[in-house]
Order: C-alpha cells, then sequence, then structure tokens
C-alpha cells in the first residue's frame, strides 16, 4: 500500500515534466493521454485494494520519510521565492509579504521550535478514499478533455495568443500529485505544503492568456488563497506551541474532547484557523471572488479549479474537522457562511447569462451547500456533504466540458444564443441536459442531499442557526431552481437554424460521455453507495452508524428516478404517431409565415428574439455582491473575535 | 398504515380528485358570477369545457409539446399518489417542482412570444412559492419530529393548526398563486383580451390544454389536502374540521380572487417572500424555541 500512494502522490509530480519538454503535438498528446491513464489506472486500483483488504484506516510513511521532509522544506521556500518574484514582476509587491510571513512562521518554528514527536505523516481512509477517486478519475479525464480542447482553442479561435501548451499540460499534473498529497496528509506541515502548491499552480493556470484580466484576476485568486495559506500556517504555530503537535487528528480529537468545558476556546483555535483557510480555498463568500475571476482561464482548468479538485480541497478540510465543529462557535460560524453563500451566490446566478459564469455561481452555491453541511457536524449532514461532494464533482465537471464545447463549436457560450441547441447539436444538448438535471432535479443526487441536509439543519441544536439554516435552504432552493430551469428551457426551444456541423473533437466526447454515464451510474448505485462506503465513514467519523434514509424514501426515489427517465419515453413513444395539424404560433396577427420572424413597424419582416428573465434590478451582481461580502465578512470577523478572544 | 389502505387512498385520489375539485371549480364560477352580478354557467360547465377540449382537432405548434403535457400531467399524479397514500410530505413537495419543470418546458418549446413571457412569470410564480412549500414541510417536521404524512396524522391528538398558524397564514397566501388567482394570475390569464393573452398556456389547444387543465385539478387536489393536513388528528371525526377549514380556504380565495387587481411580478414576488418570512420564519423560530 505504501508504495501505490507512493507511486500516487509523486508520479503525477514526476510525470509533469514529460508535457512539458515535448513541445512535438501529437507526441506530447501521446504522453498525456497514457499520463492520465495511469493515473486512473493507479487511483482506482488503489482503492480497490484497499477497499477488499477491509476498509481499515491505515497510519503511514512513505519511504525516505526524512528526505521528503525536506524536500517539503525546500519546496515550502522555493514556492515563496517564486511568488515574491511573480508579484514584484507584475508590481503586485505587497502580496508577496503574505508569502513570507507564513512560510517563514512555518520553516522557523521547525527549525527552531520544540523538538515534535515523529508521527506517521500520511493516512488511508474512507474520505480518503472518496477524494482519490474523485481526484483520479473526473481529474483524468478533464486532462484528456483539455488535449483536445487546448487544440481548439489555439488553432481555431484564439491564434493571437501565445502557446503555452506544454506548460499548462504539465501544470495540470502538477495539481493532480498536489490533491493526492493533500488528501492523504495527516501532518499539518505536508498538508501545508501541498495547499501551497495547489494555490500556486491555480494562480498560474488562471494567468495562463497573461492578458490584463487574467493576470488581475490571477492575483486576487493568489492573495486570497495565500489568506487561506495563512490560516494553515497559524493552525500550525498553535498546534506547535500550544500542544506540541502537528497532526491534524491529534487536534481534531484535542477539541473534540475538551469542546465542552471552561477552557475550551484554546483548543478551538487550530480549528477555526483550519477552518478560515477551507473556506478561501472553497470559494465561500467574501471570497468568492476568486472564482469568479477564475473564468478568464480556458475551459479545462476551470473545470479542474471549480469541480474536481481545487475547491474540493476546501470542503475535504471541513469535511475533516466537521466532528471537532459540531454545536460550537466555529460550526456556527460556517454553517452560517455556507448557508448564506448558497443563497447569495443563487440570486446572483439568476442575473448573468454568460454560462460560465452561471456555473461559476452555481458552484460556490453548492459549495455553500456542502460547507454548511460541515458546520453542523452530525452525521446526517456528512452524509449529505459527502454525497454533494461526489455528485458535483461529476456534474459540474461535465457541465464546464460542454459550455467549453459549445464555445469552441458556436463561438459564444452565452446562454441567450444556446436557443434550441437541441435542434442544432443534440448530441452536445443531451450532455448539458443531463449535467443540469442532475443539478437540481428530484430524484438526483443533489435531492437527495438536499432532503437529509434540510432534515439534519432542522434538528441543529442553536435555535438561531437552525432557523436561519432552514430559511437559507428553502430560498436558495427556489432560486437555484429559477436559474437552472430557465437555462433547461433555451436548450429545448425551437431554433431557426439548422443541424450544423459539431467542431468538438473525439476525445472531448469521451470524456463527457464518460462523465454522463458515471452520473447515471451513481444515481442507479445510491443505495449502494450510502450503504458501503459512506455508512463506514460515519462509522470512522463519529464512531456509530444512522439510518440517514429510510427504505421507504429509498423506494420512492427510485420510483421517481424511473419516472423522470420512463415517463416522458414512454409519452413520446405514444404520441409519436399522434395526427396534427401543423400550426403557426400566436403572435397577434404580425407572423411572416413562420415562427421566427414577424411584420415590424415598417413593415418589412424582422427576426424575433425571446429572451430569458434576468431580474437585474432585484438580483443583479451591482445589487446583491457588494452586500454579501460586507454581511459574510461580518459574519467571519465576529466568530474569529469571539473564538481568538476566548482563547487567550 | 397498512398497504391496502395506500393503494385504496391512492385509487380514491385518482378517480375522486378530479371530479371533487372539478365540481368545487363550477361553484367557484357561480360564485364569482354572482359576485359580480351575473348567472354563471352550470356548475357542471368545468366538465364541458373538459369534454369539449378533448374532442377538438389537435392543432399545434410543435408536436413534442404534446408529451412533455402528458409527463407534467403524470408527474403531477405521481406526486398526488405519494401524498395522499401518506409518504413523505418532502418529497412530494420536490416532486411537484419537478412536474412543474415539464410544464415549462412544454411551454417555451414553441418559440411564442406569449408562451415565453407567460412562462418566465410562470417561473417567478414558481420561485415565490417554493420556499414557502419547503417550510409547510418543515413546519410540520418539527411538529410532528417526522415527514411522513401518514405518521403525521397518526401521531397527534390536537390539530397542527395549533403549532403552525404562521404557517398555515403563508400557505394560504401562497395558494392565491397556485391557484392563479388574481391579483398573482401572472402567468397566465381568465381573460384573453389581456397583455398576457394566456400565458403559460398561449399555444396550448385542444387535448393539451385539456390535459393542462386536468393536472391543475390534480395538483389543487394535492394544495387542498395540505390545508386539510393542519387539521387532521387521529380523531376520525377531524375530517369534518377539515373539509370545512379546505372550504373555508377554497371561499376565501374566490373572495380575493374577484375584489382585487393584478399586481406586478416584481411586487408578487416581494409579497409572497415577506408573508414566507415574516409568518413561517416566526412561527418557525418560535417553535424551535419551544422544542428546545
Amino acid at each position: 500500500m505504501e508504495m501505490l500512494v507512493t507511486a500516487l502522490i509523486c508520479l503525477p509530480f514526476l510525470w509533469a515534466i514529460l508535457p512539458a519538454v515535448i513541445h512535438n503535438s501529437k507526441c506530447r498528446a501521446f504522453f498525456v493521454y497514457l499520463g492520465c491513464g495511469i493515473v486512473i489506472v493507479l487511483s482506482v486500483f488503489t482503492a480497490v485494494q484497499w477497499y477488499l483488504a477491509g476498509g481499515q484506516t491505515l497510519d503511514f510513511d512513505l519511504p525516505y520519510r526524512e528526505a521528503f521532509d525536506g524536500v517539503i522544506l525546500f519546496g515550502d521556500l522555493f514556492l515563496m521565492c517564486l511568488i515574491t518574484y511573480l508579484s514584484f514582476k507584475y508590481k503586485k509587491g505587497v502580496i508577496s509579504l503574505l508569502a513570507i510571513v507564513q512560510t517563514l512562521l512555518v520553516a522557523g518554528l521547525e527549525f527552531f521550535g520544540p523538538e515534535l514527536e515523529e508521527l506517521p505523516a500520511l493516512r488511508f481512509d474512507w474520505l480518503t478514499l472518496v477524494m482519490i477517486l474523485i481526484i483520479g478519475v473526473v481529474g483524468s479525464l478533464i486532462g484528456i478533455y483539455a488535449v483536445g480542447y487546448m487544440h481548439g482553442y489555439h488553432i481555431h479561435h484564439h491564434k493571437e495568443l501565445t502557446d503555452r501548451r506544454s506548460f499548462f499540460l504539465a501544470m495540470i499534473f502538477v495539481f493532480f500529485g498536489a490533491m493526492f498529497g493533500l488528501v492523504f496528509s495527516q501532518s499539518l506541515i505536508w498538508m501545508y505544503f501541498f495547499w501551497e502548491i495547489t494555490s500556486v499552480t491555480s494562480f498560474l493556470l488562471i494567468g495562463y492568456t497573461r492578458s490584463d484580466e487574467a493576470i488581475n484576476n490571477s492575483f486576487k485568486a493568489l492573495w486570497m488563497n495565500l489568506l487561506g495559506g495563512c490560516g494553515i500556517a497559524a493552525a500550525i504555530a498553535v498546534g506547535i506551541l500550544a500542544f506540541n503537535t502537528v497532526n491534524l487528528y491529534d487536534i481534531i480529537n484535542l477539541a473534540i474532547e475538551h469542546g465542552t468545558g471552561a477552557h475550551t476556546l484554546i483548543f478551538l483555535l487550530p480549528i477555526a484557523c483550519l477552518a478560515f483557510a477551507a473556506l478561501t480555498k472553497s470559494a465561500q463568500f467574501p471570497f468568492s471572488g476568486w472564482l469568479l475571476g477564475a473564468m478568464v482561464a480556458p475551459t479545462p482548468s476551470s473545470a479542474l479549479l471549480h469541480s474536481a479538485t481545487m475547491v474540493k480541497a476546501g470542503v475535504y478540510l471541513l469535511i475533516r474537522i466537521s466532528a471537532a465543529m459540531a454545536d460550537n462557535y466555529v460550526g456556527n460560524m460556517v454553517a452560517l457562511i455556507g448557508g448564506f453563500t448558497f443563497l447569495a451566490a443563487s440570486c446572483l446566478a439568476i442575473s448573468v447569462s454568460d454560462g460560465k459564469k452561471v456555473l461559476a455561481y452555481s458552484t460556490i452555491s453548492n459549495l455553500g451547500l456542502i460547507v454548511a453541511c460541515t458546520g453542523c457536524g452530525y452525521e446526517e449532514t456528512i452524509w449529505a456533504a459527502v454525497f454533494l461532494v461526489i455528485f458535483h464533482a461529476v456534474s459540474k465537471s461535465m457541465l464546464f466540458q460542454c459550455v467549453g464545447a459549445i464555445e469552441n463549436t458556436t463561438g459564444s457560450r452565452d446562454v441567450e444564443d444556446m436557443q434550441g441547441l437541441m435542434a442544432i447539436f443534440p448530441k452536445l444538448a443531451v450532455i448539458l441536459m443531463i449535467g443540469i438535471a442532475g443539478m437540481f432535479l428530484a430524484p438526483f443526487g443533489m435531492l437527495i442531499s438536499k432532503w437529509a441536509a434540510l432534515k439534519a439543519f432542522i434538528d441543529t441544536s442553536s435555535v438561531y442557526v437552525s432557523s436561519l439554516m432552514v430559511l437559507f435552504i428553502c430560498f436558495g432552493s427556489a432560486t437555484t431552481m429559477f436559474y437552472w430551469t430557465k437555462w433547461l428551457s433555451k436548450i429545448l426551444g425551437a431554433s431557426p437554424k439548422e443541424k450544423s456541423r459539431d467542431l468538438t473533437k473525439k476525445n472531448e466526447y469521451i470524456s463527457m460521455f464518460f462523465h454522463a454515464f458515471m452520473m447515471v451510474a451513481l444515481i442507479l448505485g445510491f443505495p449502494w453507495l450510502s450503504e458501503n462506503v459512506l455508512k463506514p465513514l460515519s462509522e470512522d467519523m463519529f464512531g456509530t452508524v444512522k439510518q440517514v434514509i429510510s427504505y421507504q424514501n429509498i423506494i420512492i426515489m427510485i420510483v421517481l428516478l424511473v419516472g423522470v427517465f420512463v415517463i416522458p419515453c414512454i409519452n413520446y413513444l405514444m404520441t409519436k404517431g399522434t395526427k396534427a395539424k401543423q400550426v403557426i404560433t400566436y403572435m397577434g396577427g404580425a407572423n411572416v409565415g413562420d415562427n421566427f420572424n414577424f411584420v415590424s413597424a415598417t413593415g418589412d419582416p424582422k427576426e424575433m428574439h425571446i429572451a430569458n428573465f434576468y431580474m437585474e434590478d432585484i438580483m443583479g451582481e451591482k445589487k446583491l455582491f457588494t452586500p454579501a461580502i460586507m454581511i459574510s465578512t461580518f459574519i467571519i470577523i465576529v466568530y474569529m473575535i469571539i473564538v481568538v478572544g476566548g482563547a487567550f | 398504515m397498512t398497504i391496502q389502505t395506500r393503494v385504496i387512498f391512492a385509487i380514491c385520489y385518482l378517480i375522486l380528485c378530479p371530479f371533487i375539485i372539478g365540481l368545487l371549480d363550477g361553484f367557484d364560477r357561480k360564485i364569482s358570477a354572482r359576485m359580480q352580478g351575473r348567472r354563471g354557467p352550470s356548475v357542471l360547465q368545468p366538465f364541458f369545457d373538459l369534454k369539449k377540449l378533448f374532442e377538438k382537432e389537435f392543432l399545434t405548434a410543435n408536436k413534442s409539446q404534446l408529451f412533455m403535457i402528458r409527463s407534467y400531467l403524470c408527474f403531477i399524479v405521481l406526486s398526488g399518489i405519494l401524498f395522499f397514500a401518506g409518504f413523505d410530505l418532502l418529497l412530494v413537495v420536490f416532486s411537484l417542482s419537478t412536474a412543474a419543470m415539464f410544464l415549462i418546458l412544454a411551454s417555451t418549446s414553441t418559440h411564442s412570444p406569449y408562451s415565453a413571457q407567460g412562462t418566465h412569470r410562470e417561473l417567478v410564480q414558481i420561485m415565490s412559492c417554493e420556499p414557502m412549500e419547503l417550510l409547510v414541510a418543515v413546519g410540520f417536521y418539527l411538529a410532528a419530529e417526522t415527514f411522513n404524512i401518514s405518521e403525521i396524522i397518526a401521531g397527534t391528538a390536537s390539530p397542527y393548526i395549533m403549532y403552525l398558524p404562521g404557517f398555515f397564514v403563508g400557505f394560504v397566501f401562497i395558494l392565491t398563486i397556485k391557484f392563479r388567482k388574481s391579483p398573482f394570475d401572472i402567468a397566465t390569464s381568465h381573460h384573453a383580451h389581456q397583455e398576457v393573452i394566456k400565458g403559460v398556456t398561449s399555444e396550448m389547444v385542444g387535448k393539451e390544454y385539456a390535459m393542462v387543465t386536468l393536472a391543475e385539478w390534480y395538483e389543487n387536489g394535492i394544495l387542498l389536502g395540505i390545508v386539510g393536513l393542519f387539521f387532521l388528528t387521529n380523531n376520525i371525526l377531524s375530517v369534518i374540521g377539515a373539509v370545512a377549514a379546505i372550504l373555508v380556504v377554497w371561499f376565501l380565495e374566490i373572495l380575493i380572487d374577484n375584489t382585487s387587481a393584478r399586481v406586478k411580478w416584481q411586487l408578487m414576488l416581494k409579497l409572497a417572500w415577506g408573508v414566507t418570512i415574516v409568518a413561517a420564519g416566526m412561527n418557525l423560530f418560535l417553535l424551535e424555541i419551544i422544542k428546545g
């Protein structure tokens, strides 16, 4: 097992060299496919191996632990120098201060701090299993998609940009390695290192095009994520100075054991720091700006950042520490921020028409729901949170790829331009529909989780948190439905255009169809998943097993599921042969012979454009974004003051 | 609740619901007419209308509309069965909103300006109502500690309205929107000369329109059922009280319909959400405090 895990972490880092040095396009593509293939196989193999071995929690070290410790220390310093150099190069020197302070803090404590007991650096348990499968499978599929996409991006659409594909593909592999390392680490110092790598690679990926906008947005992402890194560094400092440990699980257990009692807040302090770091990484308000800015990057990197990896690092950490957040100040802070983000981001999603931006807001909103679940820290909410993580990773990655493919084919990713996509590009439209349905329709994964989450929030002990969370979820569900349904209706609408040529590459389709297949498999397999993966996971975390969802409801879900697929199909087949007299739509008598043109005031035919509602005066970014940032900042500051102030 | 009783309830809903709601609709027209100083049609008029619609020649702007409308009807009926057979209340709400999506898709598939406008207004209506519908399920969960409808009824000796007055007020408020009554008949209109024409159903004729009408009857059955749920207890005689309450609410809706003029959708959204937060939110907060 040690060897497999070592390979899983180190191989992507080493493999990244290959696309970086090979510049022949075909040859490089081959090695990227091969690398992604190996990562998929390796992650699935490791997971299966561990599952068959009985699913016992393993604590272990990589071989040559001392060497790795050295590499990590050196790596931290190297990243600090890189950030400093780049921020001075682009005249944003202030940002380097964040990097210098935290790196020197961690390195200094390692050198001059008290001697620590040597504990295993890595751990393999059920949550790790779920995460490596997501990173390995969804992440690698994005890698495969990226090859074809980046080809089209440079050859057909953005001839003016410098071709830095080698760099781009190499960064994707670095990302995989860092994510694998992150989910295995139990030493905070290791976790901190991998955390910083994901921050820096995302910064480099967002700035890929080197346009002014890209550079600005990439620095925005950098400073927000570095601020989160400061949170981890602070947690390390508190851990070393107050408890003489940097082991994540020791810190969590201390917080759980001393959760009730007189001097509790000192034990909560590292948890609060970690939670703060995770909130920045998972782009919750007030740190949502970086994820929205990340839209300037080419689609594969947005998909990578949004679905499988980067943002999942944040919620992964939150799920880890959630047992220590049950019914205390930190948990309340996380739950409120999450619930608020769920509602605010879904309102904002109504007012935008850029497809990728809708996806970005919906990502933030869904992460908000997951974060809220972890903040509660009950078995049901963790059950819901892990389910949401899985479903969200698959459907969001698929949606991003699909919107990217649509943009490469039609030249626009605006929702308004997708009128009648079903008639023009049926394959892309079907994938888009499966993805959208997965995000909000009964009985897909999101709804199962929402059901469990709502139930758990009502049971939360703190009265005002519970009431607020219930309201957030109820209103957020309504707004979520609004923006997805209007998108769906756009795709299925009528179109004046004929079926046209699809420029989407084969490998893009392979990746997207595989995602669609996984989506359906996940829905069908959810009772199995709940029984065999989530149950042991919650047993590990809470020591008890609870039947979250009753068998009766599972049966209803399956009936609904069959309904969603079967009822429309049967009805379609039954009504196919119905005789109908084709008529044109009602336009007050102003039709010009078809449904798409009308007689204008000058008497000439004019094309009719039907637009969706965007409610800019109620839900617009201008109106809501700044207040949302202010409210969420206020919540964080108040709770941090309570925890930090109470600790000393 | 045994399987047999569940099946019987489901079948009763399936058969009786259209008759009862159709009849109520007939009385609705009659009472409305009297309020406006007209004689009004026979109380059986809704059934004659439905029969006529089914017999009409099938005209359509987009044939794929028909299967979506049928799916809409099927899903509403499925939700109703889940409700009256006593399953999970929250899942009934989820299933209803899935059904509504098919209506939206059916109406936008035609590329008609009037139905597109109606559709978006319909979406706003759904968005206005959904929080309250979910909150009703939450309220019953708080009071009865289960979402399961049969357990909700079996588990109490006093009607839930005592714990959930705020939820009841909020729910009755959004019923006006759900029933497409003035001042919130925003997505469709009873009067064809107005700017929305027939809104979301503009392009539906003949049997398509008949099916939408039927689906609405089935949906109204569920909604009035939820009203009844506030008054039901484990005592069988409470059914009388529930029916009386349903009739009172129904009459109130007619009264509101005939005494108010249509508002803009912005106002509807604000009003519906405002009432939801104030009435249901306060009730929720107090109930949480009481339950500790």
